[in-house]
């Protein structure tokens, strides 16, 4: 007895910590990563393990640097699962190899150790990891893969939709219609949903994302604050103006169809709502959300790239210390009045 | 019915409140020995006025109050004085104490004891009983209760606000108090209402007492007493006094201020129970409820426990442990101190022992701040505990305190949010008595 541990005061604790949230995050990705496994072939499995192996190695080079000790925080993990789930299925020559190595140590070694590891940096590494590869290797990062077979394609629905806008001048209703029309592999919402489309290995199967992310929901890891403002800013925006570039006019785009597609469900749910690079309170996650929706819209629709999900969510993340300046919580016992009688 | 709080922050710990006692054996046995410090309140130290070898008896007083913020202390049980020496209190602050060794007649124990009328006694004598009795705040605070029933000259007082949210984890004891004791705390308000004339008198609790309010209410009407049971919702820190107040009233004190400054006097229901055995029994504040729980406790249990008896003994007389505990609390687990050995002694403050395993702990590795915002959502006071942790640790104290680091109460609820397990209170703590020190070197 009389080893009694003296602490300072709460002793209490709601149980969860660094490690349950990170490892409940890859947690709930794992099925959806698993079914990219299934749908693009070993090819995929291979990229998400090297993603995942070079981000360790990353954080373990530094802990032997800066002597510490985060391997099994779970963080860097989390990050080169969603690095390999950001690739694409396979890719030419060594460049699977290369790739996803660039990708997680950028991640680790710039974005995230730069600025002092865990919690100290400004935007999500793994975001930042994918948007480096896109620029420094795009052909490697633009090939895609048709689902259940080996056949290789030029295009993500997404992507499809976008370059069959250019320069058309037929009657498509919307984007299936127009994919329909441009391409011999025709889509369903139904294959969207379930994810027998071109993409990113592991944002394909909205279904297995949504369990996911309610698993998170559930866990209280992930916040509404964020999630429902980006969705309903997304598809009211999509709604109102995406019809245009169908000639069908205002209030009228396909709401389903883009929130299905181009790793919007991964984003809104596992990249926006980081803890680290999202805002400190209720009000500034609102603000966030509501930025990060019509963001992605604006690039989505007009810009170069056609998901528009990454960029969004890194501009909203430099953007962040100025919404958590503004969005202070307000203190107690600071009203001349003395406060409102309710 | 429409429940009141406070309207920012506050978390939802597990209640774990398993009332167990029973009300014909609701005394702990008497300790052996007790161990009484002389120092159980804010404020100066009492004077010990006993010497080693000298007899005495149940209710005398051994330490006398230096000043006027200063309590008096009395012997608990009768017996000799074997040693005076120091003890470690629960805060970890040591005090010297009286060691009794109980022996002899217990004049009061198991007698009915007389009623004294006190209707027609002025209020200044009420006061001096209160005084003599060394009553001081039972929720913890213990400041002087004389101290805060003396207003200030031409002061009307509003709202005379009674503490018994009980918000802590496993606490039971104010509970327990309010159902075996309603009629006499009814009269404890009758005193306070002739002393300090308020214009309401409202007792705040959590819902989970519904029946203990409800008691309440039905004694107040049989005593014709116009007071108010004010239900709050199931949150803490409820029993906090700024957001007990808030809650109640609707306004905010101010800053730095006191309750008065809002026309709030605010005591704790155990505080209201001495004042009616001091005035009505004539008896000084020698006893008090105290739950001793926790998942290492094989029969936890609320009881009647005289001041000095160590937590070991309370514990022994629980069925001892079932589980090695990892931690053992005196008052609250959000709020309490943990103690390193179980000869601390039950003070005056002392609302519960706890003790936890390690499974009810849920301690975890400390990493660097996520930055999730937990912890501001849990801060009632409206701080950005993230931010002031990382000023404090970067020495901008300056900024700190610009930030509010003074208007941090050390409830907890940040900690307890907080997943990368930083121990914020510890740090505001740190932070604010250096700046203490600093002021008082200026
Ligand atoms: S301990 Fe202080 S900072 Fe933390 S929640 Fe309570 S008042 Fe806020
Ligand atoms: S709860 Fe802890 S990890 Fe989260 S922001 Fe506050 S201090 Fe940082």
């Amino acid at each position: 007895m009389d080893k009694l541990k003296v602490s300072s005061s709460p002793q209490f604790h709601n149980g969860d910590s660094t490690f349950s949230v990170m490892w409940s995050v890859s947690l709930a990705l794992l099925p959806s990563t698993i079914w990219g496994f299934i749908v693009f072939g070993l090819s995929s499995l291979w990229i998400v393990v090297v993603s995942i192996l070079s981000a360790l190695c990353g954080e373990y080079i530094l802990n032997k640097i800066y002597k510490k000790n985060t391997l099994n925080d779970g963080s860097a993990f989390l990050t080169g699962l969603l690095i390999g789930m950001n690739m694409p299925p396979m890719m030419n020559g060594f460049a699977w190899l290369y790739v996803p190595i660039g990708a997680s140590f950028f991640a680790i070694f710039i974005v995230k150790w730069a600025f002092g590891g865990l919690g100290n940096n400004w935007m999500n590494p793994a975001l930042g990891g994918r948007v480096f590869v896109f620029f420094s290797w795009t052909k490697h990062m633009t090939l895609w893969k048709v689902p259940m077979t080996d056949a290789v394609t030029g295009a993500t629905p997404l992507g499809a939709v976008k370059s069959g806008l250019l320069g058309y001048s037929g009657s498509a209703s919307g984007p299936l219609d127009l994919l329909n029309e441009v391409s011999k592999d025709s889509v369903s919402y139904l294959d969207l949903f379930l994810g027998k489309i071109g993409g990113s290995i592991g944002e394909v199967s909205a279904l297995l994302l949504l369990i996911g992310a309610i698993f998170l929901i559930i866990k209280k890891i992930i916040r509404w604050e964020i999630y429902v403002p980006y969705l309903v800013v997304f598809a009211v925006f999509i709604w109102i103006f995406d019809g245009n570039r169908f000639g069908s006019g205002y209030f009228s785009g396909d709401v389903l169809f883009h929130i299905l597609s181009g790793g919007l469900i991964l984003g809104v749910f596992f990249m926006a709502t980081d803890m680290v690079t999202s805002p400190l309170t209720s009000k500034g996650m609102i603000i966030y959300g509501t930025g990060c929706g019509f963001l992605t819209f604006l690039f989505r629709i007009y810009g170069a790239n056609p998901e528009g999900v990454s960029l969004a969510i890194i501009v909203m993340n430099i953007i962040v210390p100025l919404i958590n300046r503004y969005t202070k919580p307000r203190l107690f016992g600071y009203v001349s009045d003395g406060g409102s009688n309710e | 019915m429409k429940l009141k709080s406070f309207p920012k922050g506050g978390i939802h710990p597990p209640h774990r409140k398993n009332r167990v006692y029973s009300s014909d054996d609701l005394n702990a046995s008497l300790p052996k020995i007790a161990v009484i410090p002389l120092s159980q309140h804010i404020g100066a130290p009492a004077k010990c006025v006993v010497n080693v070898g000298d007899i005495v008896k149940e209710d005398d007083l051994l330490g006398e109050a230096t000043g006027f913020v200063s309590s008096n202390i009395h012997a608990s049980v009768p017996g000799e004085v074997i040693e005076i020496k120091d003890q470690f209190l629960p805060s970890g602050r040591v005090s010297k104490a009286v060691v009794i060794e109980t022996k002899g007649e217990f004049s009061r124990l198991g007698k009915d004891l007389d009623k004294y009328t006190w209707e027609d006694l002025s209020n200044a004598e009420l006061i001096q009983i209160v005084k003599d009795a060394g009553i001081v705040g039972m929720g913890g605070a213990t400041f002087p209760t004389h101290v805060k029933l003396t207003l200030p000259d031409n002061v009307k007082l509003k709202h005379l606000i009674i503490n018994a949210a009980e918000c802590e984890p496993y606490l039971t004891s104010d509970h327990v108090l309010m159902l075996e004791c309603s009629n006499e705390i009814t009269e404890g308000l009758k005193i306070l209402k002739k002393i300090l004339d308020p214009e309401y008198i409202q007792v705040g609790m959590e819902i989970n007492k519904e029946d203990a309010g409800d008691k309440l209410t039905e004694s107040f009407k049989l005593a014709n007493l116009d007071a108010s049971v004010v239900f709050l919702k199931n949150k803490y820190p409820q029993g906090a006094e700024k957001n007990l107040v808030r809650a109640i009233i609707g306004k905010e004190i101010p800053s730095g201020k006191l309750p008065i400054s809002v026309g709030v006097i605010n005591l704790n229901i155990s505080t209201v129970y001495a004042i009616y055995e001091a005035v009505v029994l004539h008896r000084p504040l020698v006893e008090r409820f105290i739950t001793i729980g926790g998942g290492a406790v094989k029969n936890p249990g609320v009881y009647r426990v005289r001041i000095g008896t160590s937590a070991r003994a309370l514990i022994e007389e629980c069925g001892g442990f079932n589980e090695e505990p990892v931690k053992v609390i005196f008052g609250g687990p959000m709020m309490g101190f943990t103690v390193f050995d179980l000869d601390v002694p039950v003070t005056k403050g002392t609302s519960g022992i706890i003790a936890l395993t390690a499974k009810e702990v849920k301690s975890a590795n400390t990493t660097n701040c996520l930055k999730c915002g937990r912890c501001i959502d849990g801060c009632p006071m409206g701080l950005v505990p993230s931010r002031l942790y990382k000023l404090i640790d970067h020495h901008q104290l300056d900024e700190a305190i610009k930030s509010g680091l003074n208007d941090c109460v050390e409830c907890g609820s940040c900690a307890y949010n907080c997943p990368a397990h930083l121990f914020l209170v510890q740090k505001f703590r740190a932070g604010k008595s250096i700046e203490r020190r600093s002021k008082g070197a200026k």
